[in-house]
């Protein structure tokens, strides 16, 4: 286990260019979602405040 | 075939699949990747020249690859866009900018911390390296000139055409190897006759290129899915959509 986090002494490369990766990758993944969470409940909301005043 | 395509392309049945699509894109690019990170890190032997340093590969290329793939598909939907004014083709270019941003700010970076214990340096200016820099330009360029016309129709048109113009840069990526010297290698895969790349190496390279590809498409689905709710929010089957949720 050691060597393995060792990368014959690459560990400082190796490991940031795969921890950087998975950074890249997640805010690729959480921002785009978040901001279509945002855009379906904001119009739901619309949707609902319209229908609360006909109502 | 083409009715299907016809079907696909208007946003309402793009949004309902692309619903359905993701959950599956998502999975198999999160399982590919696992397995290549696997198959890459623990499995496959140490380089003979370059001891584990190399293992950077495993991320740096299939980035690469994504970098070029993701600005070709820009710049077709772009076309597709300019010529029959399609929506999905807009859309699919717009979504696309920021992801292929990502892999190429990816590639810089992983490449520098490759270059380093290597080459002895960061960043050289050398052919293969400043064009992929050109590239992130392009892209930033592109996202920037997207944001500054608030007409997405219009901004769409003008976005399109720069794509179009900077693709006479993907050529001079890929080749750059062969045309000018330096420092950076060749190719080892995507050359005529058999790859010069050792199976246990090849396997996860391959893994985490398709694991990287499955990822672009279900990032673009949201993204997509996103920008179609924007622009059409007006229209009526976003209201039966949202009518239905409420």
């Amino acid at each position: 286990m050691d060597s393995f986090l060792h990368m014959g002494g690459y560990a400082f490369y190796v490991w940031t260019s795969y921890a950087l990766a998975l950074v890249v990758l997640s805010l690729n993944w959480i921002l785009p979602r978040r901001a279509l969470h945002k855009r379906w409940h904001a119009l739901l909301r619309r949707e609902q405040s319209s229908t609360g005043k006909a109502a | 075939m083409f009715n299907l395509l016809h079907r696909l392309s208007s946003p309402p049945s793009f949004f309902a699949f692309a619903g359905r699509a993701l959950p599956w894109l998502l999975g198999g690019a999160l399982l590919l990747i696992a397995a290549g990170c696997y198959q890459g890190l623990v499995v496959a032997p140490a380089d003979y020249q370059q001891g584990d340093s190399y293992r950077i590969m495993f991320v740096h290329v299939p980035s690469a690859w994504m970098s070029l793939f993701i600005y070709m598909v820009m710049a077709a939907a772009g076309a597709i866009a300019l010529v029959w004014r399609i929506k999905l083709a807009e859309v699919i270019a717009s979504a696309s900018a920021p992801i292929g941003a990502s892999f190429t700010f990816l590639t810089l970076v992983t490449g520098a911390l490759w270059g380093k214990p290597m080459w002895g340096a960061w960043w050289v200016w050398d052919a293969r390296l400043t064009s992929e820099l050109i590239l992130l330009f392009l892209y930033l360029g592109y996202m920037g000139l997207e944001s500054a016309i608030p007409d997405k129709r219009s901004a769409a048109r003008a976005t399109a055409i720069l794509a179009l113009v900077g693709s006479v840069n993907i050529p001079i990526i890929h080749f750059s190897v062969e045309w000018w010297n330096t420092l950076h290698q060749g190719a080892t895969v995507t050359k005529l006759g058999a790859p010069s790349i050792h199976p246990s190496m090849l396997l996860p390279l391959l893994l985490m290129a398709v694991g990287f590809k499955l990822f672009y498409f279900a990032n673009l689905l949201v993204r997509a899915r996103c920008q179609m709710l924007e622009r059409e929010q007006r229209s009526h089957w976003v209201s039966t959509l949202i009518k239905e949720a409420a």
